[in-house]
This record gives structure tokens, sequence and C-alpha cells, in this order.
């Protein structure tokens, strides 16, 4: 999953969607996992990141990283993903 | 190796800065990680979760703020602890020891008031469905009879005719009082003359003593002013009989129905905010006996068959999450371990339900579902929770009044119930079923005992 390239974070978890004016908010874990979408990195290196930042289980990550994502669909914030 | 930090679901929210909370409510996200210097954590290790707790220091606390309200008023007042509210023995207890005499509403409930050792003569006796068994015994105990309708009425009859003793009743009178709905299922109309015409009975049959008089207007009541005109018309009606029989009733029975400090689905704002208080009803029933043209020779004891607003305070349910899923549209549901089949009550409240674990301050708009795999099992169908994970305990609150009667054991069996005392030590007052509690009770015929697949 990729992010739109306009969207802008803060350090502190505030989000900004030019292209629609909305405002998010996110909390740690969310902006995290934000960040690393951003950059592109793929699902297993995020899951790896935060299993070694925070105290969890992989599999709870990748399930909450899942429906984190559908989030960020549902919210407009991801590219259209190439067929 | 650096210490991890605390894990929370990713969460990311719009922020929807057009719609501004008129009422500035606060969300419930403050957690409550202990009950009464008991961590829940521990009570959920302890005795297992679902869980329901009881706090024996907050039930006196509300028992003697409602008695001062009433005694600093008038001055003959009596409670009688409302059986079907809760009637676990302890509970029961420990209104008994706080003076309180026992109000019942079926056979059932008469003979645990007598298990628990009360006095015959200290049992009031209401509802529609007493039978011949049940008056013989409460007509040899002496108890106070609130008789519902004539088919009662002419038993009653029958029985002090038989066995030459005078049964001690009241009627149950029912009003209008300027509420909807108007409650008129149970005993004599008032308006219409048929309590009226149920006295005339009494008095002309002789063979009973008229003790009192009785109503019960309606349930979670919001208006105080309603019980002022069912006070005004019960003592009209003693008015009456002392007028024509030179008979004075002994007490004015008010019934229950004071709402809690729940929030009534739909109500705008908290129960806790708006709801009445005891004061406000205390006053608005002392103020109309006291201002009522009755005046026997000795003030009517007013007798308070209050259940709710005296245990709904004292009572939690300490409940797990067992999963967190999203919803077609969006929406965060979460599924905890206790559902509908044992907070009956989750029908008619939003109740108030807060983490048991500290949290940051981001929260989502969640359905809470209960356990049960039917739809009905909604436990809260928007609330804002904090960001739970699978195995954080919650605590519903106010939960003390009716849970503990109305549950069913459907789909699961029922939970443990914990009374703690004043000192801070819990203590079982109610095992949990197993599956041998259900199962002896039925039985199989020998044809079925047996098949194959």
């Amino acid at each position: 999953m990729k992010i739109k390239n306009n969207i802008a974070v803060s350090d502190n978890g505030f989000v900004f969607n030019p292209g629609s004016g909305e405002s998010y908010t996110a909390n740690q874990v969310g902006l995290d996992m934000l960040n690393m979408l951003r950059k592109g990195e793929k699902s297993a290196a995020i899951i790896s990141f935060i299993a070694e930042k925070y105290e969890a289980d992989p599999a709870v990550i990748e399930k909450d990283l899942n429906d984190f994502s559908e989030t960020l669909k549902q919210y407009h914030l991801s590219q259209h993903e190439e067929l | 190796m650096a210490t991890k930090h605390r894990y929370e679901r990713p969460m990311i929210k719009r922020l929807e800065s057009n719609m501004p909370n008129k009422f500035g409510m606060r969300t419930e996200f403050e957690p409550v990680t202990h009950i009464e210097g008991v961590a829940v954590s521990q009570l959920a290790e302890d005795y297992g979760s679902p869980l329901f707790v009881i706090s024996e220091r907050k039930i006196r606390k509300l028992y003697q703020a409602a008695k001062q309200s009433f005694e600093s008023r008038y001055p003959r007042v009596q409670f009688a602890w409302s059986y079907k509210t809760n009637y676990l023995t302890a509970v029961c207890n420990v209104f008994h020891q706080e003076g309180s005499w026992a109000e019942v509403v079926s056979g059932f409930e008469y003979d645990k008031a007598i298990n628990n050792g009360i006095d015959g003569t200290k049992i009031i006796f209401n509802g529609p469905d007493k039978s011949e068994d049940d008056l013989r015994k409460a007509v040899t105990n002496n108890s106070l009879i609130h008789i519902d309708h004539l088919d009662e009425l002419y038993m009653l009859q029958e029985i002090a005719r038989e066995t030459k003793q005078r049964p001690k009743v009241a009627i149950r009178v029912n009003m209008d009082t300027g509420i909807y709905p108007m409650w008129d299922r149970f005993g004599f109309n008032y308006e219409n003359g048929q309590a009226w015409d149920a006295l005339n009975k009494i008095m002309f049959g002789g063979q009973m003593d008229l003790v009192g008089l009785h109503t019960h207007i309606g349930t979670f009541m919001l208006s105080p002013n309603a019980y002022a005109i069912a006070a005004s018309k019960l003592a009209n009606l003693a008015q009456r009989v002392q007028q024509k029989y030179g008979h004075e009733v002994k007490y004015i029975d008010m019934g229950g129905g004071f709402s809690s400090r729940n929030t009534l689905k739909g109500a705008y704002l908290p129960g806790v905010d708006t709801n009445p208080t005891i004061d406000d009803f205390a006053e608005a029933i002392t103020s109309a006996l006291m201002n009522s043209e009755y005046r026997p020779k000795t003030p009517p004891l007013l007798i308070l068959e209050t259940g709710r607003a005296l245990i709904d305070e004292a009572g939690y349910m300490i409940s797990s999450v067992i999963a967190n899923k999203r919803l077609s549209d969006g929406r965060r549901s979460t599924i905890l371990d206790a559902g509908v089949n044992l907070l009956f009550t989750s029908f008619w409240y939003d109740h108030k339900i807060t983490p048991a674990q500290e949290f940051t301050s981001y929260t989502e708009d969640t359905v809470l579902y209960g356990p049960l795999c039917m739809n009905i099992d909604v436990v809260r169908e928007n609330i804002s929770m904090p960001l739970l994970n699978k195995g954080d305990k919650v605590v519903i609150h106010h939960v003390g009044a009716y849970n503990m009667t109305q549950w069913m054991q459907f789909i699961t069996l029922r939970p443990k119930v914990v009374m703690i005392d004043p000192e801070g030590k819990p203590h079982i007052i109610r095992n949990n079923e197993s599956m041998d509690t259900i199962e002896n009770l039925e039985q199989i015929p020998d044809h079925l005992a047996h098949f194959e697949l």
C-alpha cells in the first residue's frame, strides 16, 4: 500500500490531506505505521519494527496493520493500487 | 535491552470540526482500575470474568442517605427492601441489618424473606400472584398483605372466615399522577371508584384489619411531583375511611420507582446530572402527606419500597474484551464477555462503561457487543471508548438493580457475584453456574437416552 505523496504528517500525529482539506489525528502506533507506509516499507518490515519497539505479538500487529490500512483507504489517504 | 513501549492498536480519526458537541459531554475513558480499593485485574484473576461486584459500603451509604432524607422531613419512616430488585441473601441482609423490612411479590420471595430470618410481621406481601397457600401462610404470620384484585380480596375473606384469623391488609391503589404511561394494571383504580369500593368491602366485611394504603405509580420515575399527587390521593382515601368508619389506617406505603443515577436510552444528558435525587422525592412525598387533610392521632407510618435507587450504584460488572472488529460501514466494534444475558438493564440504559487500565487520550466511536450469537446482544450502540485490546478489562457501572434477578441462563452460564465488605475484603456471595447446575434439573426419557450418528 502506498500513501498519497501530498499527505502532510506532523511529529505529534496531526495528518492533513491538502487534496480534500480534511485533517486527521493518529496515535503513536498509527503514526509509526503511517510514516513507514509513506516511505514505501512493506508489511513485514513494518510489523518487525513495531514488534521491536512495542510490547506486542507480531500476529496482533499484523491484524491491526491490515485494519489500519483499510481505514487509510476509507479516508482516501492511500494511492490507487495498480491492478 | 531497552524497555518496550506499551502497545496500543493503531488509530487514525478524522477531525470533525464542523460538529461541535453542544452539550460538552465528557467521554468516559478515565480508567476505573479499582473497586473499593481492590484491583479490577485481581478480581478478574481470582473470580473470573465476567464478574458482578457489589460494594457493601456503598449500599449502606445509599440506604443511610435515603433514610436521612425522609426522616429529616417526616417523623415516622420505614423502608422495606424490594426483593425483586436484588434478592441475593447477602444483599438482603445488608438492608435488613440497616433496619429494612422485606417487600416481596411472590410466594418464592416470601419464603426467601422467611428463610433470611425476617419476622412475618415485617414482610409486605405485594403482587398479583399470591396462591391460597401463600395467603394462608401470610395470614398466619401476621404479614402485611397488599390486595391486588377482588379475587384475592374474596379469597382472603374466605380464609379469615375459615381460620378465624384477622388478616392485616392494605389495598394497592393505581391512579393518574400526570405521568405517561399510567400504571393501571396493579391494584384498584382511584379515579373510577374501584379503590373506594374495595375499601368499603373490607370495612363492611369486618373480617380483616385495614392497616394501610399502598401505591406504586411507576418505574424509574423522573417526576417527584407525580409522587406528591399520589401521596395526596392516598391521604384523601385515608381521610374518607376515617370520616366514614372512624378507622385510622396505620401506614401509607408509597412503593418504589425512584430513578437511580443511570441514563435512560434516548436521554440527551447523563442521568447522574439530570435525574431527581432522593431528597427531591422525599420533599414531594412528605410535603404532600403533611399538607393533606388526613389528621389521625398518630401520623401514619410512611413506608418506602425503594429498590433501584438504593442498590444500582453499588453494583459493578467486570468484563473482558474478547475481540475487536470493524463493521461494514467502518465503525469499530468490540465484543465483551458480558452481554444482555447478564445485563438485562442494557435494554433500558446507556450504561456508563470505563476501561480498567490506563490509556492514551485517543478514543474511537465504538459499538459494544456482548458474547451471544444473537443480534440483540448490544451493550452500547455508540460509545466513545479508548483503544481496547483483546483481554483488556472494562467496568460497567450502576448495575446493582434487577440484573442479578432478571439475568438469563441463555447460551452460556451465569458468573460469580462477589461482595466487597467495608474493610475491602471480597466474598463470593453467589457461585458461578456449572453444567451440573443446568443438567441436574433435566430428565431424559429412556427412549431418548442413546443415539447413533
